[in-house]
């Protein structure tokens, strides 16, 4: 049970990532490999805000601000950098992007060092006891967190204007341009979402343990995840997440060592053998 | 003609890489009318309109809206001013439901308070949509996505429609009710519709003018009723042929302008 939790808080992370794969893809069909690298940046961001030795802000304002400076800074990257190759083949923008994260670590290195960086959360180091479970407050916050935004960006992808012409750009740009929706705009707005989210994730996982420049990284098992859900559905790359999260630690715990790493990797290509499309793949057809 | 056209073509020529498409075009839509372009398979018409709505630039040429020139411009500036096009083959959004398919077509307007009649206006026309508000898009008939994609045309609040084969893959009686409409739409809402169509003979009835296309150049314009009677059209364009003495065309037809 214990493990099934600690698994569970886990797996938000990857799907919360997951997630930011997979917006960045169903709008504009590219591949972002810098998720990851985001997500430690976002996290340094929000140490910088948060932790004493640097501003020492309370922790929802500095969260709160580096959610808003990550989401401009994807926001221009996508204005300026990857519009330029859009239109090109996709390979362009996959080095692009991986080129991208070794940037962003580099530079992460650079301002923040090498050492792995606690954050100061309110919730860190408290446990809390329920039901003869003694459960970590960052475990319980990470999955309370995750729930809470799936509400939210359910009800933004559902409800609102710009939600909706997200979802109408991926699903047929070429109406969308009929209509009137500035489609390379809410291309850029996706890009903000997914930085938002990247630092979200990142600050989650961050109060969860350390963080250091080298847990971008972490972006190749939430690709996993992505493909196990289903690369372009998100509910899909949220549960892939989960699957992963929950099948590392048994993984750990039942096998033999070493295979929890490689555990979410085997689901992966077992699930591209089994059904190509991802477990929750929102299938294409158009009538004619 | 009497009134100043509200929309005006000058000389436009659009490229597909090395290919030119639109090879010098001309030609004026007067407010209130239905104009038609008629034409066959490649003859340049749809992007004619995606030139005219911006998904296209053209490398020559003035496109006048209103007396602003709007050659070039984004696609979204472009339906702001009050041109929307209603794309052949259905590209609606199969996976959002009816209503937020047209919510979409609103998508440039600020003003909510419209909103609601225009949303009974579109139900009016289209009471099928009403009924199916909250189904998924990509799952109503071919009829029922083409009256989507013009319903999602006409929340926008257009001035001007572009219309891109409204008859494509529909059968007879479909294009029948769909064409009723949109006479309808012309006459109780003023609509003026630049209306684009490989099926000459409807096209024909229900349009005030009509001009040919052929290979990205306009070979002939009239009105309606005179392009009905001309010969040429009938052979090319309806599948009218002359009786030949034994019951079968003795030669080949010429077209005129060539």
């Amino acid at each position: 049970m214990q493990l099934l939790l600690s698994g569970l808080a886990n797996g938000c992370i990857y799907g919360l990532l997951a997630l930011g794969f997979v917006l960045i893809y169903k709008a504009s069909e590219q591949l972002n490999f810098a998720q990851g690298d985001m997500m430690m940046f976002g996290a340094f961001l929000t140490i910088t805000f948060v932790n004493n030795e640097w501003f020492g802000w309370p922790f929802l304002p500095g969260l709160l601000a580096a959610m808003v400076i990550m989401g401009t800074i994807t926001y221009m990257m996508d204005k300026y950098l990857f519009r330029h190759i859009f239109g090109q083949p996709q390979f362009a923008m996959v080095i692009l992007t991986i080129a991208l994260g070794f940037v962003i670590r580099f530079v992460a290195g650079v301002i923040w060092g090498h050492e792995p960086t606690a954050i100061n959360t309110p919730l860190a180091g408290k446990q809390v006891e329920f039901g003869g479970l003694v459960l970590g407050a960052d475990d319980l916050s990470v999955i309370i967190v995750t729930f809470f935004l799936t509400i939210v960006l359910y009800l933004f992808f559902s409800r609102t204007k710009l939600g909706l012409a997200m979802q109408a750009c991926s699903q047929n740009q070429l109406a969308a341009y009929y209509m009137g929706i500035p489609v390379k705009r809410v291309f850029s707005f996706v890009w903000a979402l997914a930085g938002v989210l990247a630092a979200i994730a990142g600050v989650l996982f961050a109060s969860k343990g350390t963080i250091d420049p080298a847990s971008g990284l972490l972006g190749i098992k939430a690709f996993a995840a992505a493909v196990i859900g289903g690369f372009g559905s998100l509910p899909g790359a949220l549960l892939g997440g989960l699957i992963v999260g929950i099948v590392e630690p048994f993984a750990a715990r039942y096998l033999a060592p070493g295979f929890s790493q490689i555990a979410p990797y085997g689901i992966m290509i077992i699930v591209l053998i089994f059904a190509p499309n991802g477990l929750f793949a929102q299938m294409q057809n158009k009538k004619v | 003609m009497a009134n100043s056209p509200i929309l005006k073509v000058r000389n436009i020529e659009t490229f597909y890489g090395a290919v030119m498409a639109i090879r010098g075009v001309s030609l004026d839509v007067e407010e209130g009318k239905i104009v038609t372009i008629l034409g066959a398979n490649g003859a340049g018409k749809t992007t004619l309109l995606k030139t005219i709505s911006g998904v296209m630039d053209p490398e020559k040429g003035k496109i006048e809206f209103l007396g602003e020139e709007i050659q070039g411009m984004e696609p979204d500036k472009i339906v702001r001013r009050g041109i929307v096009h209603v794309p052949e083959g259905r590209e609606i959004f199969p996976f959002l439901n009816v209503e937020e398919n047209l919510m979409m077509g609103a998508y440039t307007r600020s003003d909510k308070k419209n909103f609601g009649a225009d949303m009974d206006m579109v139900h009016s026309y289209f009471p099928i949509l009403k009924e199916r508000r909250s189904q998924q898009a990509g799952y109503l008939s071919g009829g029922q996505q083409q009256m989507l994609a013009i319903g999602r045309g006409l929340m926008s609040k257009p001035k001007l429609m572009l219309m891109d084969e409204p008859s494509l893959g529909l059968s007879p009686i479909l294009v029948q009710e769909i064409f009723s409409i949109i006479r309808r739409l012309n006459k109780e809402q003023g609509m003026t519709m630049l209306l684009v169509e490989q099926n000459a003979n409807v096209a024909l009835k229900t349009a005030d003018y009509g001009y040919v296309l052929e290979i990205g150049r306009i070979v002939m314009d009239d009105s309606s009723e005179k392009l009905l009677a001309s010969e040429d059209v009938q052979e090319f364009y309806l599948g009218l042929q002359e009786e030949g003495q034994r019951e079968q065309k003795r030669w080949k037809r010429r077209k005129t302008w060539r």
